[in-house]
């Protein structure tokens, strides 16, 4: 399975998600904003970064780049597709995904190891999980902010589209704790924590067990090939 | 070459965590009759040629579309600019 990571000006964490590919045993395909391919990839990650420097809106001027026109083709036509902070603030501001992110309620960069619970392992991304299972990963955001209308947030609650639930406590002011959401296909989601800081024991959060030990973000990435060799 | 103005403001029921900032810097400098801060955008789009009725409509477009994003921003003003500064004919 090929999976593709889009760079964008100002992406920083391509390198992270496709190392987090490789070692979830996909190959990973480094793809580029300017262009109007996708080179044949089964899925996409939108990594995390600033790109544009955050400049009009976060993933705003990022969500217009020529290869969005392929991306969002590809969503519409059930290419899994995984946006991871600033790839999740794109995939709103195209319209793949409800909802917004705004500034960081307290006004300031929150870096933490985050606990998050998983509530829907219906998607592309997340049927490596069990319902409700609780874990563990990297936050890093400065506009996490996640809100939607009440009309809207009703929606993702009614339909469970809220995929991951911020848990213990709430880093950026987001609405019903929410960290990351689906569409209602399941093939595009959306989070602010990095699945892609936590794959690989020595370099993820703490555990109980180990120092640096935790690879709870693993899971996006092997539920998402586990599901594209199922349905070959 | 006529200058096209377009206002944006963060929604009016959210919060906005950067006008909160300004607001907290204010009442630290002792100016308490100011009891908030809203922090918006202003646009300054020059235009080839005249500002007429199809390039204003081009640019009401592009502010909903582009220059905000209705989810968490409102378009509050568009207007063209009478006597752009600094520019000279």
């Amino acid at each position: 399975m090929r999976i593709g990571v889009v760079t964008f000006p100002g992406s920083l964490d391509d390198r992270d998600a496709q190392r987090a590919i490789r070692l979830a045993g996909a190959e990973p395909v480094a793809l580029w904003h300017g262009e109007h391919d996708l080179h044949g990839v089964d899925a996409l990650v939108l990594p995390g970064g600033f790109s544009y420097g955050d400049y009009l809106r976060a993933g705003a001027i990022a969500s217009l780049s020529p290869i969005m026109a392929e991306v969002i083709d590809a969503a519409n036509k059930g290419m899994p597709v995984l946006g991871i902070c600033n790839g999740f603030q794109m995939l709103a501001e195209a319209h793949l995904l409800v909802g917004g992110l705004i500034r960081n309620d307290h006004g300031s960069f929150i870096c933490r190891d985050q606990q998050l619970r998983v509530e829907n392992t219906g998607t592309d991304w997340t049927g490596g999980f069990t319902v409700d299972q609780e874990i563990t990963i990297p936050l890093k955001n400065g506009e996490g902010g996640f809100i939607a209308s009440a009309e809207t947030l009703e929606r993702l609650e009614g339909e469970g589209q809220v995929v991951v639930r911020y848990v213990g406590m709430n880093p950026n002011g987001s609405l019903n704790d929410i960290a990351g959401v689906s569409n209602a296909r399941g093939n595009v989601v959306g989070l602010m924590p990095h699945p892609e800081h936590a794959v690989e024991p020595g370099f993820g959060p703490d555990t109980a067990d180990a120092m640096r030990s935790g690879i709870d973000g693993l899971g996006f990435f092997t539920s998402v090939i586990e599901r594209t060799l199922v349905s070959r | 070459m006529p200058t096209i103005v377009v206002e944006v403001m963060p929604k009016a029921e959210l919060l906005d965590p950067q006008g909160k900032a300004v607001a907290g810097a204010l009442g630290r400098l002792g100016k308490t009759r100011f009891s908030g801060v809203r922090v918006g955008k202003r646009f300054e789009i020059t235009v080839e040629g005249h500002a007429d009725d199809a390039v204003l409509a081009e640019v009401q477009e592009l502010a909903d579309t582009v220059l905000s994003n209705s989810v968490i921003e409102d378009v509050v003003g568009i207007h063209v600019l009478e006597a752009p500064a600094g520019e000279t004919h």
